[in-house]
């Protein structure tokens, strides 16, 4: 026998590490993206397989030829990025928009702070967030559902339901006005996806599946999807008890665009959100309430993504702010 | 169940020897004594080589107050006085001894009768467990006569007694509740006759019903005793969180257990104090567990101090050829050995063989901020941050991160994903905070 190991404590080591963390939350998609594939098709497929390629293959790129040093890409995070960023454009969305969009996620979001851990903001949302500003018309040009559609890019194409609403007070409607034009599908269409919108934000159903999927693992806890949707829901529901003419009722708020889908799979980015749960209830109730002042007095009806983008930016000072609570701080006795 | 509030994690238990009744280990050949088996000053020998001594005869003296006699643990002559490698990887002094025979101090009650009845007052009892080197057996050594004289000022309502045994592997004190239950009950009753409680509470995990069962059923004869169960969830013995479990009180940062009016002692040393007390034995010998899962035979042993700790490897089956560390303790909390010549001490509660791929730390990869670790923190400090200021080369600034809270479970490096060395780097800073409060005063 040769020399023994000696090294600090402790000697063993939990189960999870970052490959199984990552790989999870790549599953909890799973039922968001089949959904998506289901309504919008071939275009759908096409758009998931560009964003997860083309984030994978920066990533590499910018590890092997830029910095020189390990590729890390089968960590598991450069494809949930990918999958993110397919969430969150249209499925009509073209190829090299797409690729553009995975090079600012991964290139100046991720890879320029130092990779994996070390971005202030979630990469995925960056990357939406340019496409957004850079290509404003191709991002909200949302092709119909259609079951089975196999259409690649002439589908036929209309607003989302929250685009709808926008304009409809724009132009002075009110709101009951506005969903009896026709124009708004029925609730349980919204519930599954039926609906115009981004591939992954369409289906509340497959996201809080994928959600549930991810505490029953444990990657993420309840916190910041709770104070998030119920946030939102209780501003809206304020809002809608202030002036239900002018103002949707909140169910609307929670089953249309991007809410649930940040909620659940952006908003929990670990890297991007608070350490202590106190931190995290906090960062969830202001990207609640950043969203409904966004949708509501905003220019753009769809406030999710730059809500987590400005709560990202605070979480240092929340980090700052809201510490864990310490073992003998207050003094129980009982 | 009963259990502490705040963080924690759950490794997997692997109690390969919780069923192996505890066997006495055959006497060493030769016996290596270290003078510093305790925390405090180490002892000062007061046998020189060439002397005979017996069984129990004093061999070192305490030094100071924070302190502890040392006892010949076997019989025979005295060797030299020599310097040896143990399980803090340093070399130390210690006193080697040749083992002839077994003769034992005339004044050790030898026979197996239990003796029930406490003669002594409480004053005699604590010069008593002075006399005989009695130390804290869960590990941390502290001098046990010193935490039995409650500070002035101070009450002491509540003895708590830990039987908790959180590391996985280790099952020494689970034995010794199931086979020296009544001594270690009677050792309790000296205890609490010593601090003047009416109640003492032990705390045991409830992977150990048995114990659990047996205990409740014998406390019925004893005054004040009562067992409670508590849920598997490490560190459930760390003194803190075992107060908090047992009675729900928190010690304040900084303070000791007093505070709250309570005394943790551990059960291996209630059982030493009654063998002290009543029986007039020093503590010269103690259980371990000697375990592993690529070893053969994993054992409980009744091992004299002093024992190199090959010879217990031996008697477990031998050590198998993919060895990778040996550690003295639990995974969670032990010391990784660098020498298997080490010899037993008052502190040494297992020995544990993990093979060559149990080894292996994993690469350290980026930190993600999943905040697992602040999550199971259960002092609810941050270990991410406290590691990152080390990094940072800026330990000192961790003094108001409360680094000096963090009791060192290593929950934080045992959950992270990414395999980072919290822990190391959570002790680096505290001890330049250490050094910087201890400049201070």
């Amino acid at each position: 026998m040769g020399l023994l190991t000696v090294s600090g404590s402790p000697h063993i080591k939990g189960v999870d590490n970052v490959k199984k963390i990552m790989y999870g939350v790549v599953i909890a998609m799973i039922p968001a993206m089949l959904i998506s594939f289901y309504f919008f098709g071939l275009g759908a497929i096409k758009v998931t397989l560009v964003a997860i390629a083309s984030c994978l293959l920066f990533e590499f790129l910018i590890q092997r030829f830029l910095l020189k040093g390990k590729t890390t890409i089968n960590d598991g995070s450069a494809i949930i990025t990918g999958i993110l960023l397919s969430f969150n454009v249209p499925s009509s969305m073209p190829s090299w928009m797409i690729i553009i969009g995975s090079l600012v996620a991964i290139g100046i979001a991720k890879m320029s702070f130092g990779g994996l851990g070390k971005n202030p903001f979630n990469p995925a949302l960056v990357g939406r967030v340019f496409l957004l500003i850079s290509f404003p018309v191709d991002m909200t040009n949302w092709p119909k559902p259609q079951a089975f559609s196999t259409a690649l890019t002439d589908a036929i194409t209309g607003p989302t339901p929250l685009a709808i609403v926008k304009e409809g007070i724009s132009k002075g409607q009110t709101i009951p006005e506005i969903m009896s034009s026709g124009k708004i599908p029925a609730y349980v269409d919204m519930l599954f996806g039926n609906m115009g919108g981004s591939l992954g934000e369409i289906s509340t159903i497959a996201i809080l599946i994928g959600g549930l999927y991810l505490l029953f693992r444990k990657i993420i806890t309840w916190h910041i999807p709770v104070s998030f949707i119920g946030t939102t829901f209780v501003f809206a529901l304020i809002l809608w008890l202030i002036d239900p003419s002018l103002y949707i009722n909140p169910l609307f708020h929670l089953i249309t665009g991007g809410l649930m889908l940040g909620a659940v799979f952006m908003a929990t980015d670990m890297v991007t959100s608070p350490m202590s749960k106190t931190g995290q209830i906090i960062f969830g109730f202001g990207c609640g309430v950043l969203t409904i002042l966004i949708r509501v007095w905003g220019a753009y009806p769809e406030g999710v993504s730059f809500a987590i983008l400005l709560m990202n930016s605070v979480t240092p000072l929340i980090n700052k702010g809201f510490k864990p609570t310490k073992f003998g701080e207050v003094v129980k006795n009982g | 169940m009963k259990t502490f509030k705040l963080g924690g994690v759950h490794p997997e238990e692997n109690k390969l020897s919780a069923d192996k009744a505890i066997e006495i280990l055959p006497l060493p050949k030769v016996v290596y004594v270290p003078f510093s088996q305790h925390l405090g000053a180490p002892s000062v020998p007061v046998v020189d080589k060439g002397d005979a001594v017996k069984v129990g005869q004093l061999i070192a003296k305490a030094q100071g107050f924070i302190s502890a006699n040392i006892h010949a643990p076997v019989s025979g002559k005295v060797a030299k006085i020599d310097s040896i490698i143990d399980s803090s990887g340093y070399r130390k002094n210690v006193i080697v001894i040749n083992t002839e025979g077994d003769e034992w101090d005339e004044s050790i009650d030898t026979s197996t009768e239990i003796k029930r009845d406490i003669l002594l007052s409480a004053k005699e009892i604590i010069d008593k467990i002075h006399e005989k080197g009695i130390v804290g057996m869960g590990g941390a050594t502290f001098p046990t006569y010193v935490k039995m004289m409650v500070p002035e000022g101070k009450k002491a309502e509540f003895l708590v007694i830990n039987g908790v045994e959180c590391e996985p592997y280790l099952t020494s004190d689970h034995r010794l509740m199931l086979e020296k239950g009544e001594e270690m009950l009677i050792g309790v009753s000296i205890l609490m006759k010593t601090l003047n409680v009416e109640k003492a509470l032990i705390g045991i995990e409830s992977n150990k019903m048995d114990a659990i069962n047996y205990l409740t059923v014998l406390a019925q004869k004893f005054n004040g005793i009562s067992i409670i169960p508590l849920k598997v969830m490490y560190p459930q013995g760390g003194e803190k969180q075992l107060i908090k479990s047992v009675i729900n009180r928190e010690v304040p940062s900084g303070k000791l257990p007093i505070e709250v009016g309570c005394v943790v002692q551990n059960v291996g040393t209630a059982f030493a104090v009654y063998e002290a007390v009543q029986k007039n034995k020093p503590l010269i010998e103690r259980v371990v567990t000697v375990t592993g899962k690529s070893l053969k035979k994993p054992s409980n042993f009744i091992a004299r101090i002093g024992t190199p700790i090959i010879e217990l490897i031996e008697y477990a089956g031998g050590l198998p050829e993919d060895t990778g560390k040996v550690i003295s303790g639990g995974p969670m909390m032990g010391k990784a050995l660098n020498s298997l010549e080490a010899p037993v001490t008052k502190g040494t509660s297992g020995i544990l063989i993990m093979t060559q791929k149990e080894s292996k730390r994993p690469e350290q990869l980026n930190c993600i901020r999943c905040a697992k670790c602040v999550e199971v923190c259960p002092m609810g400090i941050e270990p991410y941050l406290i590691a990152l200021y080390t990094e940072l080369g800026k330990a000192e600034e961790t003094e108001k991160e409360r680094v000096m809270d963090c009791i060192e479970c290593g929950s934080c490096s045992y959950i992270c994903p990414s395999g980072r060395y919290l822990l190391d780097n959570v002790r680096i800073a505290k001890s330049k905070v250490g050094y910087i409060i201890r400049n201070r005063k």
